[in-house]
């Protein structure tokens, strides 16, 4: 569409908070205990992270492959798609990613873990805990009540920061990686503040924290090389 | 969609005077229904309601069946207080579909004004999109159809006027917003035999006030205000301060309908379609058709002083 240009981002925004809110209520009643499924697995890919052998990091990208294309399904086509049209991209996205989770991590293992300085380890699984458990906290906290939070697995911003979390630990080929969790993170802070809702911030804090200590590991990387 | 603490405390003070005036003989909804204030649209003479009923937002709840039934309940209101237009396009996500949901919970036939548009790229998938839309409103067929914010409008715009030839479509007509393509719609607007144009008009957005709406009159093409709150924006804003003296001299008894009435005594306006989710709301935005009009001015003083505030 040659007209894109003269939109303003709030056109995009289809629905109030409030649609927005209930709808999330009704995709946890929807999906439980799904959530509580996915949180036991990530709960074993920290552990992973934390003592686990190199090799376990097959597993670990296959099982954010399967949270990445439950979000895209469930979430994105099941329910997002009935207020919002461009959630059906959103789920080609996020299938995507769920694609090329399983061809860089399972198919060619070209993630590792292990090698990251201890400040990037802290960050990283405190990324991975936070998609855990501090998203779900944050929108209880933030008055959104626990009913209607973003849960690993079955959220897409939980599972995003998760991941983010997860590359940032990892080493190897893993660029194709990048792009769409990241991107994720500005549309979803781009739709929370033309919603005002007070987490807006959080989802591209996630990514500029990410960013940052991606280049400052890759920096000590090439340093030591 | 208005939602701050002081503006609810407004519209309390407001249906408090509303609840008060229904306890007597000559109660609102009643005297709305019969006396609602009509404009003709020029092309054809037929008297449309000033205020109708918008649905971007607030019409677009998905598959929430408490929430689609608090939408039906407001069409319902909105007819019972004399409303007509109801306004949607495919852009809004479910908004076609809960406005057929609320049409067909209605125990009787409406003279609903069935106002949507056609917004696509690709211009040979119009007609098609067109259908779809009826369908979700179940509607035999749309009085209006608009060109949603001028996209691919060489094509689309063709083919409107062929399906109104053909008797499938009674108006044509071009939208557009927050003052995009305010050029493109003055040599649309010159060139093309349109019924309706559709601009976004209120106290603090009147650039359509210098050109086209001039020329709407000029042309004898009928005009439809989008965003008169700047989605709830403006009222917020504005419920912070307390009504001016001159809001009672009009009748209005809130800033919705001192908005509302600043819009529709511009003569060249036809209707505008405030959007809404509360029942309270739409009979207060009805209600704004009534009573006195505000003149030239007191229009500008009312511009003058909303801007200031």
């Amino acid at each position: 569409m040659s007209e894109w240009w003269t939109y303003r981002l709030s056109s995009f925004l289809l629905f109030s908070p409030r649609t927005y809110l209930r709808l999330h209520e009704r995709y946890n009643v929807d999906v439980w205990p799904a959530q509580l499924v996915a949180l036991v697995i990530g709960v074993a890919l920290l552990v992973i992270l934390l003592r686990g052998p190199p090799k376990a990091a097959r597993i670990v990208a296959f099982a954010l492959a399967a949270c990445w294309a439950f979000v895209a399904w469930a979430w994105h086509v099941m329910h997002y798609a009935a207020i919002n049209w461009a959630a059906t991209y959103f789920a080609a996205a996020f299938a995507l990613q769920a694609l090329l989770l399983l061809w860089v991590g399972v198919v060619r293992g070209a993630l590792a873990f292990g090698s990251a300085s201890p400040t990037t380890a802290i960050v990283g699984n405190g990324l991975v805990a936070w998609g855990l458990i501090g998203l779900p906290i944050l929108n209880a906290l933030f008055g959104q009540g626990i009913a209607q939070a973003d849960f690993f697995g079955t959220g897409a911003d939980s599972t995003v920061a998760a991941t983010l979390g997860v590359l940032l630990l990892a080493t190897g080929r893993r660029w194709p990686l990048w792009p769409i969790p990241l991107a994720w993170c500005a549309i979803t802070g781009a739709f929370a503040a033309m919603m005002r809702l007070p987490a807006a911030p959080v989802m591209p804090l996630v990514a500029l924290v990410v960013v940052l200590a991606a280049v400052f590991e890759s920096r000590r990387r090439h340093r030591a090389a | 969609m208005r939602s701050t603490e002081a503006y609810n405390a407004c519209r309390r003070r407001f249906l408090g005077a509303l609840a008060t005036a229904a306890a007597l003989p000559w109660s609102f909804p009643a005297a709305a229904a019969d006396a609602v204030g009509t404009r003709p649209i020029p092309s054809t003479g037929e008297r449309l309601p000033v205020i109708g009923l918008g649905s971007w937002i607030t019409f677009n709840v998905g598959n929430d069946r408490v929430a689609r039934d608090e939408c039906a309940a407001v069409i319902r209101a909105f007819f019972d207080a004399g409303g007509r237009v109801i306004d949607s396009s495919p852009m809004y996500g479910s908004s076609q579909d809960v406005i057929g949901y609320g049409l067909a919970k209605l125990e009787r036939p409406v003279p609903v004004f069935a106002a949507d548009k056609v917004w696509i790229a690709a211009a040979s998938r119009g007609p098609a999109q067109i259908e779809e839309s009826r369908r979700h409103w179940n509607v035999a067929r749309f009085d209006l159809l608009q060109v949603h914010n001028l996209l691919a409008w060489e094509t689309h715009l063709p083919m409107l006027f062929s399906m109104k030839s053909n008797g499938r479509l009674r108006y044509v007509g071009i939208t557009t917003s927050e003052g995009r393509r305010h050029r493109d719609v003055e040599q649309i607007m010159r060139n093309h035999p349109l019924d309706f144009v559709q601009v976004t008009y209120n106290p603090v957005d009147r650039d359509v006030e210098a050109r086209i709406l001039p020329l709407a009159r000029e042309r004898g093409i009928a005009v439809i205000v989008n965003r008169p709150f700047q989605q709830g924006a403006l009222t917020d804003a504005l419920a912070r301060r307390p009504l001016p003296g001159w809001a009672a001299d009009i009748g209005c008894m809130s800033w919705a309908q001192c908005v509302l009435k600043f819009i529709v005594s511009h003569p060249a306006v036809t209707c505008v379609i405030p959007a809404t989710t509360r029942v309270a709301h739409v009979r207060e935005n009805v209600a704004a058709a009534l009573g006195t009009m505000p003149g030239e001015a007191l229009r500008r003083r009312m511009a003058a002083d909303i801007a200031r505030l």
